[in-house]
């Protein structure tokens, strides 16, 4: 055993040249080159089981493991150290179970048998070192384990354990807070002590116990408030200490850890609230504050009376405290007073406002982190009363703020537009003014809010997209500021050319049908802008195409242009839209027809689901399409189709997706929860919904319609296109021919418009009421471009073996429905289903897309003379209608 | 718990010295000391000596080349670790006589002795500086 004394001093000695070595490394291929030759050199010693090197390698892995290299290795040494007997091995042993493990590794379960001979050994400092190990590294089972040691260490007669033995006991009942009640009345005593170092332990460790236990909060609140309190004040008025002494306060660090005893124990009960009010009074008076240890003090002591229950006088005191923190040239003081008004906004945010001047000035420091702190106070600070002037200095401050800024100060700006906007002409204006300073920085929801609020403000369509329009001249390469502009431009270009709805506010603009178009042209050729933005203004010009007749040749130029283009969504809207300019003339302007007006109320009910909904099922955001490139769920053709007009089918006005429909583009994995649009949930691509179309109705696809009542003007009911297409039992194939079969669609679709009539299969027949006499079926159908529009065909089958006369069918609706019933076909109704009777009903559903239809019926007839009246409730209406 | 983890660097952004007081994978410990070093190296003197990041906020102190750093939660006061570094700076200087990065380098077990009797599990244990290095002079005694 090579037990004849390591000497530490001369340990690290040993480990020079490789330090040298590692100093003298000019790249860091050279650092790493010396490491792994060390670390060669070790592996091989441990391997031999090298006793006398054993600790100098320990030495060398702790500094390697320090410049971030692998060292687990060594880990095994550790604990051979440990083991072994004398106090140097051990010493070096522990520092390296320190720094080398954690509670993670399986390891520690061995070392617990040495630990706890070493809690127990007759040499204190070998007892203080398994302390501090422990302290470090304990893990929940160590805790349990080893906790009796620990608690009778709290009373040992050196102070220097008592101390360790203390933390030690924070880790154990941070770990296992069962364990807490144990050391009560152990740390009540330590609180009593008059060693600095048993002393801030003890307070807290004391802390802690109220943190994790109610009972143990109660316990020291009436028997400790009182000591500690005298504790702190022998404390403040103690004469100089010249071990403890800091710029003339004796150990500023055991006030603070006083003080924020004080301040759990003051939280919440008025009584110990009361019992420290006079010493907080003299701390916040008499402490020097020309010292950062003095603030330190000051500032924990404002803490504790903001945190503390009410006392108007001491109130005043902290908040005088923070005006002069506020006001101190010291960086670091203005840091701590804007983290500490922060806390104090909450009990009293008049006292805040009052500093609201100086903490605006500290938003445009020159230091990021004040930046950052006062940023979030004049968050909180803002309110419906100086929303404007406050908004407008951050918005001034945009323009000149630091880039890595931006993005911070953006988002806050239209947090607080959003949340306290007074009116929607301001909203737009500032939200305008944001999107042009800083429009790289905005998130997409904000943006998408916007357009909600824009679509929503009838009355300043025309104002908006002006003021757009002017912003793109300056601000183009501001990519969300584009973004809303080319869709504006697009949705209400003719507002833009004709100069509709001039505000008095507004200077005239004169632009021309082609300068709308030459602006979003230049959208679409700006290489710094992404591909959403692009798509947006494809369709912009698409849009464009329809409003100007006369700048139709040149979109159809531009579009055409990228028809080649090697980013796919480019090019396969550059194909589609190009046939529809070309081929289509005839459905065009119903297809971009202005947007419906956008639903806030879905939209804000939208983003607050969409979160869990896009964590849940992000697998069917993407599909591989053969060619191997990711194609997004998001479904092009069919939400151009979905832009149609206000009657447009279902889709665009059931809310579900519209964000996904307005935009008419969603490179980001989405979920889709409508049920109405089912397509992307399978999976499947848009080319397989309009292929579907040629399959019987039967199983047609659910979105059939969407596509077909686009057709609505052509009512020649035709074959569908079964000989063209391929049956969707081989959509693959069919995707994979790429666009060609779209356009072959497209083709047909124009000439030979399948039958509205379909519609029917869209909608599975109901069983609405069924009696042991009498059965009612309901057949659904749509008419073709309103939504909202519900055909029902009720069929009514007699179950009985007696003919029923007199039949009567009445039927009621709630408000939000219109209910029109024809005729019954007949009022008698032949004995064991002989013959049927039906009647047409027509339902108008008012919250189309949010409330599903309900219906009570009654239905009289006489049987053998003799009145029968059935009633009933239906609620099995499929979703969507 | 208060202090998170202590770091000393050099002013080329060297680690000199690092203890965690919560576990951290070597791959988390070397990416988070090399953004807490450019941040914080960056700042010039008149700049606060806070640095928020992550979930941490970064307590810092220049010493002529070397910087030290403190992680701490956001219930620390940072006036006090401010006040902390200084005090351990202090007392390295007792010891080594004006310490400097090589102090540290060639005597890293000293360095961690030191900062083991003045911070356990990320509290406080002692601020007495001759109650920090009794145990170290008593070891360089016996030797």
């Amino acid at each position: 055993m090579a037990l004849h004394s390591v000497n530490l001093n001369e340990l690290f000695t040993y480990c020079w040249d490789m330090i040298r070595a590692i100093r003298a490394c000019k790249t860091a291929a050279e650092e790493r080159a010396v490491v792994r030759k060390e670390c060669a050199a070790i592996r091989a010693a441990i391997n031999e089981n090298d006793q006398d090197y054993r600790h100098r390698n320990l030495a060398k892995l702790m500094f390697i493991h320090m410049l971030g290299y692998p060292t687990h290795f060594g880990q095994m040494e550790c604990l051979k150290l440990i083991a072994s007997a004398g106090f140097p091995e051990k010493r070096i042993g522990y520092l390296g179970l320190m720094l080398l493990l954690d509670e993670r590794q399986e390891v520690l379960m061995l070392v617990t048998n040495s630990l706890k001979q070493d809690l127990n050994h007759s040499n204190q400092y070998i007892v203080g070192l398994a302390l501090c190990a422990l302290g470090n590294i304990c893990s929940a089972e160590m805790a349990r384990d080893l906790a009796p040691e620990v608690e009778r260490l709290l009373q040992f007669r050196d102070p220097n354990i008592r101390k360790k033995a203390a933390l030690c006991s924070i880790r154990i009942i941070r770990k296992v807070p069962d364990l807490a009640e144990n050391f009560i009345n152990p740390t009540a005593s330590l609180l009593k002590e008059k060693h600095h170092g048993v002393l801030i332990t003890g307070v807290q460790l004391c802390t802690d116990l109220c943190k994790v236990s109610e009972e143990a909060l109660e316990y020291f609140r009436k028997k400790s408030t009182d000591g500690l309190v005298k504790t702190l004040r022998d404390l403040v008025n103690s004469p100089y200490a010249p071990e403890y002494d800091i710029a003339g306060i004796t150990d500023p660090f055991l006030h603070i850890r006083l003080l924020k005893l004080l301040r759990v124990l003051g939280q919440g009960d008025a009584d110990a609230s009361d019992s420290m009010n006079d010493i907080l009074a003299q701390v916040a008076t008499k402490t020097e504050s020309n010292k950062n240890a003095g603030n330190a003090i000051l500032y924990a002591c404002v803490e504790t009376i903001m945190s503390i229950e009410d006392n108007g006088g001491l109130r005043v005191l902290a908040i005088n405290i923070l005006g002069r923190f506020l006001s101190n040239r010291d960086n670091n003081i203005r840091y701590v007073a804007l983290n500490m008004l922060m806390k104090a906004i909450t009990v009293d945010a008049q006292a805040v406002q009052r500093h609201r001047a100086t903490i605006l000035e500290c938003v445009k420091d020159s230091d990021a982190s004040i930046r950052k702190r006062a940023l979030e106070l004049v968050y909180l600070l803002v309110n419906e009363s100086n929303v404007k002037p406050l908004t407008k200095e951050l918005i001034d401050y945009l323009e000149v703020s630091d880039q890595e800024f931006k993005g911070d100060l953006t988002a806050k700006i239209c947090s607080i537009v959003s949340k306290l906007s007074p009116e929607k002409i301001w909203y737009i204006d500032q939200m305008l003014k944001v999107l042009s300073e800083a429009g790289n920085f905005v998130k997409d929801e904000v943006w998408h809010a916007l357009i909600v609020v824009i679509s929503n403000a009838s009355d300043l369509h025309g104002y908006t997209v002006r003021a757009l329009y002017r912003a793109l001249q300056t601000s183009a390469e501001q990519e969300c500021l584009v973004r809303v502009a080319v869709w504006c431009i697009g949705e209400y270009g003719d507002l833009l050319v004709n100069s509709v709805g001039m505000l008095d506010i507004e200077d005239p603009v004169t632009v021309t049908e082609s300068d709308a178009v030459d602006i979003v042209e230049i959208a679409i050729r700006r290489d710094t802008l992404d591909l959403t933005t692009k798509a947006m203004a494809f369709i912009a010009l698409l849009k464009l195409s329809s409003r100007f007749p006369s700048c139709s040749e040149r979109i159809k130029d531009i579009v055409s242009q990228y028809r080649g283009s090697l980013v796919l969504e480019l090019q396969q809207r550059s194909i589609e839209f190009n046939s529809i300019i070309l081929k289509h003339q005839n459905i065009r302007s119903a297809l971009v027809e202005r947007m419906p007006v956008l639903d806030e109320a879905t939209f804000i009910g939208k983003r607050a689901g969409a979160m869990p909904t896009s964590v849940s099922t992000p697998s069917a955001a993407s599909i591989n399409l053969p060619n191997g490139i990711a194609k997004p769920s998001a479904v092009p053709l069919v939400d151009l189709l979905d832009l149609s007009s206000d009657d447009a089918p279902a889709p665009s006005s059931s809310g579900g997706d519209f964000l996904q429909d307005l935009l008419g583009v969603d490179l980001l994995p989405s979920s889709n929860q409508s049920g109405i649009n089912p397509v992307p949930q399978n999976g499947t691509d848009v080319l397989l919904d309009l292929l579907s179309i040629g399959t019987p109705p039967a199983q047609s696809s659910p979105s059939t319609p969407d596509i077909l009542s686009s057709s609505q003007d052509n009512k020649t009911p035709v074959s569908p296109l079964e000989g063209l297409l391929s049956p969707p039992s081989q959509p693959k194939q069919a995707a994979s021919a790429g666009a060609a079969p779209v356009v072959d669609f497209l083709d047909g679709f124009a000439a030979n418009p399948p039958k509205p009539e379909d519609n029917g299969s869209a909608y599975p027949s109901i069983v609405a009421f069924e009696s042991s006499a009498l059965k009612m079926e309901f057949n659904f159908s749509k008419p073709p471009g309103n939504p909202q529009t519900t055909l029902i065909q009720a069929t009514f089958t007699n179950l009985s073996s007696n003919n029923y006369s007199d039949f009567v069918f009445q039927a009621a609706v709630p408000k939000f429905l219109q209910l029109h019933l024809d005729p019954a076909s007949s009022n008698t109704l032949p004995a064991s289903g002989n013959g049927v009777v039906t009647q047409n009903l027509k339902v108008t559903n008012s919250q189309h897309g949010k409330k599903s239809i309900v219906m009570r019926v009654r239905i009289a007839y006489k049987m053998n003379n003799k009145d029968v009246l059935e009633e009933g409730q239906i609620n099995n209406f499929p979703r969507g209608l | 718990m208060g202090i998170r983890f202590i770091l000393m660097v050099n002013k080329q952004g060297q680690t000199r010295l690092a203890q965690y007081y919560e576990y951290l994978t070597l791959e988390e410990r070397r990416a988070l000391e090399g953004e807490i070093v450019r941040k914080c190296l960056a700042r010039n003197e008149q700049q606060c000596s806070f640095v928020e990041h992550r979930n941490y906020k970064i307590v810092y102190r220049r010493y002529a080349s070397l910087f030290f750093l403190v992680g701490v939660d956001n219930e620390e006061n940072e006036l006090a670790i401010l006040e902390f570094i200084h005090l351990l700076v202090e007392t390295m200087d007792r010891h080594f006589g004006n310490v400097c990065e090589l102090d540290i380098m060639f005597h890293l077990e000293k360095a961690h002795f030191m900062l083991e009797e003045m911070v356990m599990n990320g509290c406080v244990v002692e601020t007495s500086k001759s109650n920090i290095l009794a145990p170290i002079q008593l070891m360089d005694k016996a030797s």
